[in-house]
Parts: C-alpha cells; sequence; structure tokens
C-alpha cells in the first residue's frame, strides 16, 4: 500500500509541472495586451515600457515561466493588476467560498443521485426506472444558470424568503444567515451532478444485478438485502470514483452560477479576471484549481485502491 | 420416511417470453433417492441449467411461465416464498456453478462468503460462521485454509476457486447438491481431482447430487445413474453401466460413439450432425428427429411416449416399440 502511493505521489510531479506550465502559456497566447486595461489610454510608449518591466512581461518568455514558478512554489502568485492585492489572497478566499458551495451542493447531489439511481438500477425498465431516467437527463440538458434565475424569481422575488446574492457578510460560518444565502446556488450546482450520479449509479447498479454472483447469492439462501449490500458493495468503488470526478468540477466553481447570484468564488473571480483581462490573477486561479483538480483524481485514486480488492496495491 | 424420495420433479415446464420465446423444459419427470448421484447429461441449451435453477426457483418470475410440480423430501417448493424459500436455497438444496470466478463475489473474501451463509442458516455469530468456514475449507482440501479465508477470489486458481464454492455450497450440509457443470472450465487434471473430491464428499456427508455435464465420460465416471436431455426433456435414463452396454436412444448412441472416437483427443460431443431445434414452439413430436439416422415416418406424427425396455430404464424413443415385444 506504501509502496502504492508513493508511487502515485511521484506521478503527481510530471502532471503537476505540466499543469502549471499550460496554465503559464494559456493566458500568453491568448491576444490582447493584458495591460491595455489599466493603462491610461494616453500613455507614452516610455509610460508603457515601464508599466511592462513593473510586471516583468518585458522578459523572454521561458524566464518569466521560471521567475512565476519560483514564485508560486513559495505561495507568491504575484499582485491583481486590478485591484493590486496579492493574487494568493484573493484566490484562497474564493477557494474557500468555492468548497463550501460545492461541499453544500455534494451533500444535496451524492445522496439523492445515489438513492435515485439505485432505485432505477433496482426497478430497471420498471416506470420508476423512466422516471429517473428522465429526471436525470433533464438534470444535465437544462442549463443550470437558467434553472438558477428561475429559483431566485420564485423564491427571493416572488416569495421573498431566500437571499439571491452573494454569500453574507463577512467570513463563512454556518449559521442561519449563511446558509440561507446558499441554499438557492447550491441546489442550482447540484442538479447537473445528480443527474450524472444517478445515471452512473443505475447502469452500475443494473450491471451489477445481471451478473452471475447476484444469483449465486440468492442460491445460497441470502435476504434481499444482504443482496443489496453486496451490490452495494461492488458498486462502491466506481461509484466512489465518479463522484471524486464530480466534486471536482465542482471545486473548480461554476462560472454561471457563481455569476448568476454573485457568489464569490473561483468562477466569480475567474470571470473578472477574464474581463479585466488581469492576468497574474487569472494565471493564479486556474493554477490553483488546476491543483486542486490533481489533489482530488490523487485521492480519488487511492480510496479506490484501499476499498476495491481487485486493484493490485503492489 | 425413508422411502420418501429425495427429489421428485413431475411434469416441469418452463417457457421464457421475452423477445424469443423459449420452450425451455417441455413436461419433464425425474426422481432422486436419497444419496443418490444422478449425472444429467446433454448438449449445450438441453435445458439442464434450467431445470436446476427451477429447483432452486431462482428464474426471473416475470419473464418465465413454469408448471409442475417439485418436490424435495415431500415439501412442495414450488409455493415457497419469502423467508421459507431463504432456508431452502442453501440450506436443504444448494448449487455449485460453472464458473466459479463468475459465481463469487469478487470484492469479499472466501471466509466472509461461506461465513455469511452460516450465519444465515444457523442464526450463529460471526466468529463461529468462520471457524465453520474454516472447517469446510479443510474438508475440501485447500492447502493453508487460514491464510485461505482472506483471499478475494481473484488471488485463487480455477480449481482453488471451485473448491472454494464446494466449500460454500456444503457449508449448511444440504440434502441435495447440484452441481450444475462443475469442471467445465477446469483443466483435465484439476477436472478430476475435483470429481474424485466430490464423490469423496457425497459419501461423508450423504447427500444426494446431480451432477450436469456434457461430457458423457465424466458423467459415466462420476455417477451411478445417469439421465440424457434433449430439446427440454429426459430422452433416455438408467443405470450407468445399461446405458453404457446397452444405449437405446439414437441421440445417446450417438453421444457414445461419438466419445469413444474422440476420448484420446478429448474433443466434445458436436459430432451429431445437424443442430438442436430452435425450441420456440411446443415440441409435438420427437424433436431429434430431424437428426435422427433411424427415423421412422411415425416419429413425425406425434411425441414418442417413455417405453421401459428393463428395471430402471426408460426410453423415449419409437424404436423401442417393437423393441419390447421381442
Ligand atoms: N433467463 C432466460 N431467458 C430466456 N431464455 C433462457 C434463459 N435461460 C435459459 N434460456 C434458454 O433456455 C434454453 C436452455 O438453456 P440452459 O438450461 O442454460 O442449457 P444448458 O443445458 O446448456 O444448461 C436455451 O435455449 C437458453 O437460451
Ligand atoms: S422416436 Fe424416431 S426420430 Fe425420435 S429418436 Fe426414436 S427413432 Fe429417432
Ligand atoms: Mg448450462
Amino acid at each position: 500500500m506504501l509502496v502504492y502511493l508513493l508511487r502515485r505521489l511521484l506521478y503527481v510531479c510530471p502532471v503537476a509541472i505540466g499543469v502549471s506550465a499550460i496554465c503559464f502559456m494559456l493566458v500568453h497566447v491568448a491576444p490582447g495586451d493584458p495591460l491595455t486595461a489599466i493603462m491610461a489610454v494616453d500613455a507614452t510608449a516610455q509610460e508603457q515600457e515601464a508599466m511592462r518591466a513593473a510586471y516583468g512581461l518585458d522578459k523572454p518568455l521561458p524566464t518569466q515561466y521560471v521567475i512565476w514558478l519560483g514564485k508560486a512554489v513559495q505561495g507568491d502568485l504575484g499582485k491583481s493588476i486590478a485591484s493590486g492585492r496579492p493574487v494568493a489572497g484573493e484566490v484562497i478566499g474564493a477557494v474557500q467560498n468555492s468548497l463550501v458551495l460545492a461541499f453544500a451542493a455534494s451533500l444535496i447531489a451524492f445522496p439523492l443521485g445515489i438513492f435515485l439511481g439505485f432505485l432505477a438500477g433496482y426497478f430497471r425498465d420498471s416506470w420508476i426506472d423512466r422516471a429517473v431516467t428522465t429526471v436525470a437527463i433533464a438534470g444535465v440538458s437544462l442549463p443550470n444558470y437558467w434553472l438558477g434565475i428561475v429559483l431566485v424569481i420564485i423564491f427571493s422575488v416572488t416569495l421573498g424568503w431566500l437571499p439571491a446574492m452573494g454569500a453574507g457578510d463577512g467570513a463563512w460560518m454556518w449559521d442561519f444567515t449563511h446558509l440561507s444565502h446558499i441554499i438557492l446556488p447550491a441546489i442550482t450546482l447540484s442538479v447537473v451532478p445528480i443527474g450524472i450520479v444517478a445515471r452512473t449509479m443505475r447502469a452500475l447498479v443494473g450491471e451489477i444485478y445481471s451478473m452471475d454472483f447476484v444469483q449465486a447469492l440468492y442460491a445460497k439462501g441470502l435476504h434481499r438485502g444482504d443482496v443489496l449490500r453486496h451490490v452495494v458493495r461492488n458498486a462502491a468503488p466506481t461509484g466512489l470514483s465518479v463522484m471524486g470526478i464530480q466534486l471536482g468540477y465542482l471545486l473548480g466553481g461554476s462560472i454561471l452560477i457563481e455569476t448568476v447570484f454573485n457568489w464569490p468564488g473561483t468562477g466569480f473571480l475567474l470571470s473578472n479576471a477574464i474581463f479585466q483581462r488581469d492576468l497574474p490573477l487569472l494565471q493564479g486561479t486556474i493554477l490553483v484549481l488546476a491543483l486542486f483538480f490533481v489533489l482530488v483524481n490523487l485521492t480519488v485514486d487511492v480510496a479506490q485502491a484501499i476499498i476495491d480488492p481487485r486493484i493490485k496495491r503492489s | 420416511m425413508t422411502d420418501t424420495p429425495l427429489l421428485e420433479i413431475s411434469d416441469l415446464n418452463v417457457r421464457f417470453d421475452g423477445e424469443r420465446t423459449v420452450h425451455a423444459i417441455n413436461g419433464l419427470n425425474l426422481s432422486l433417492g436419497q444419496g443418490e448421484m444422478l449425472g444429467l447429461l446433454g448438449e449445450s441449451g438441453s435445458g439442464k441449467s434450467v431445470t436446476l435453477k427451477a429447483l432452486l426457483r431462482l428464474l426471473p418470475p416475470k419473464r418465465t411461465q413454469i408448471d409442475g410440480s417439485i418436490r424435495v423430501n415431500g415439501a412442495d417448493i414450488m409455493t415457497l416464498s419469502g423467508r421459507r424459500l431463504s432456508s431452502y436455497r442453501g440450506g436443504e438444496v444448494s448449487m455449485v456453478f460453472q464458473e466459479p470466478a463468475l459465481a463469487l463475489d469478487p470484492v469479499y473474501t472466501i471466509g466472509d462468503q461461506i461465513a455469511e451463509t452460516v450465519m444465515r442458516h444457523r442464526g450463529i455469530g460471526r466468529k463461529a460462521a468462520m471457524e465453520v468456514a474454516l472447517d469446510m475449507l479443510m474438508k475440501v482440501r485447500i492447502p493453508s485454509p487460514e491464510r485461505r479465508l482472506k483471499n478475494y477470489p481473484h488471488e485463487m486458481s480455477g480449481g482453488m476457486r471451485q473448491r472454494a464454492m464446494i466449500a460454500l455450497a456444503l457449508s449448511c450440509r444440504p440434502k441435495l447438491l447440484l452441481a450444475d457443470e462443475p469442471t467445465t472450465a477446469l483443466d483435465a487434471t484439476v477436472q478430476i481431482q475435483i470429481l474424485l473430491l466430490l464423490r469423496e464428499l457425497q459419501r461423508e456427508f450423504g447427500m444426494g447430487i446431480i451432477f450436469v455435464t456434457h461430457d458423457i465420460g465424466v458423467a459415466v465416471e462420476i455417477s451411478e445413474r445417469v439421465a440424457i436431455m434433449y430439446a427440454g426433456n429426459i430422452v433416455e435414463e438408467g443405470s450407468t453401466r445399461d446405458i453404457i452396454r446397452d444405449a437405446r436412444h439414437p441421440y445417446t448412441r450417438g453421444l457414445l460413439s461419438a466419445n469413444l472416437h474422440n476420448v484420446a483427443k478429448g474433443t466434445r460431443l458436436e459430432a451429431i450432425a445437424g443442430a438442436p431445434p430452435s425450441l420456440e414452439t411446443e415440441p409435438v413430436t420427437c424433436q431429434f428427429a430431424p437428426r435422427c439416422p433411424n427415423a421412422l415416418p411415425a416419429c413425425e406424427k406425434g411425441l414418442p411416449p417413455f417405453f421401459v425396455p428393463g428395471p430402471g430404464r426408460r426410453v423415449a424413443c419409437l424404436l423401442e416399440n417393437g423393441a419390447t415385444a421381442d
């Protein structure tokens, strides 16, 4: 197990380096001059040069990358061009907000998705199955920002029950005011993962139930509940990895949903960075998100290896 | 009590309704005495597995039409349900499957899989059940059984898995063991070891066994009595000795001669020309007629009844009509 863990950790290094290089390059191949947004319209060529030098944009790309990476590993992601504040601080704050939202959305999506998927897989080809499948397809294909807007119109504008904007004042806390802010965005964000988890579980559970060993379990006199326990154990590794991937997406924050609800997370930050052509902020945010994704994948793989005896651990 | 047969199947019919209708079993009668070993022989698709599954009530209820009666130790099992069905399955009658790699749950250890069965049937705790599991692994002669208890199926060889499957099936001391081609998926040498093991365990536990195979050599090797199935019914039955010496049904004879010719090469029985019928409609004539070298015009006119050429024998073939007159 330890060897497996170490090897898996070792694989992460080249991925992380690649990811950082891509992050760095992505922004540089984007058209447009990053400084135009903040530069005075009538700036002289000399002023422009000075500004460029101040942000290190005058050096050759590989040098810029090495400098950027060297600082990044020390937690220095540069300063936001728009706000002038350190990127690291802004990203960490946004990541925390997105984490909270992702966590809340998972809390809704995973139990519900698993439950619906199991139900459909167990009663395969019945009306329950068809109902769940319809709901799942609708969940995946409805534009979720549209759903967000509808929810806001119903629960905030018409009924006035829940706030429509922001995450509540001050730092996040699990109290009533903050929770009332998170309900609508969390529901909106959970719809796609509900659909995906439900559909995956349905296929998985249906497939396991049609395997020979299930008949053998009945043949040895087990009850329906015992067999269900076996099916759950068999579905767990795949189910876990699907949820891990979904969690990864959720953690990335949703640009559209965070924008609709003014939720100050990474998605919101990204969209601001893009519209303001805030290069360091964009780079920093993408880098942190990408590394997050790598980390989540690593965790899922390791967890899967722990619970699935079929995966060779040496 | 002693003369209650262990198993009595009368007039069993099984039909699958789906995209395609299959008349899988057509009026099958079969009985088995206490502690008897019967070889059930037939080509692939002749309905052997369906017969065994009907016996354990494992056929999918929605798509399956079953009628007829099945009695085990005098009790009607067609009406069992709920807890009584669960305690019958694995308790009174249990099954060894053809492919142990598929019939064992891949994510549970062998020990757990045996122990949970024992716990269900005997209502004992996990620790005591593990003791039973260990004892069973010793009985089926698995080396270093303590270690094997903690193994997952994929960590064992095919032969070892089948031994574990047998240990599982016998862990609650069933009166009847259904062995569905338990050696087909194994190498020849392992196959013989498993056969010997089954025969030994049968003597030790005194249970009845239905041993399903499509290999007449194996059937003859292991059983006192054989029944030959074709297209969802038995076409000939008798003691192993009688069948070898004096097979009456043209299908049985075909199987035997095909086997004799091919013993050395170890090939299978498909040497009889032609293919088995599709079973889409209920049989009304001798199902073997299209492939039968001895077919008479009368064979196409109706189902041949059973003739009794000797004690403990029956043959469903019109050729016996004249033969019995001798
Ligand atoms: N669950 C099922 N649904 C539909 N047809 C089935 C099912 N199980 C078996 N059959 C059909 O019944 C016939 C007998 O099958 P089976 O008993 O498995 O043959 P075998 O003698 O090889 O064990 C075959 O034609 C098979 O296709
Ligand atoms: S009844 Fe006729 S067709 Fe059928 S096996 Fe006998 S001889 Fe052949
Ligand atoms: Mg079969």
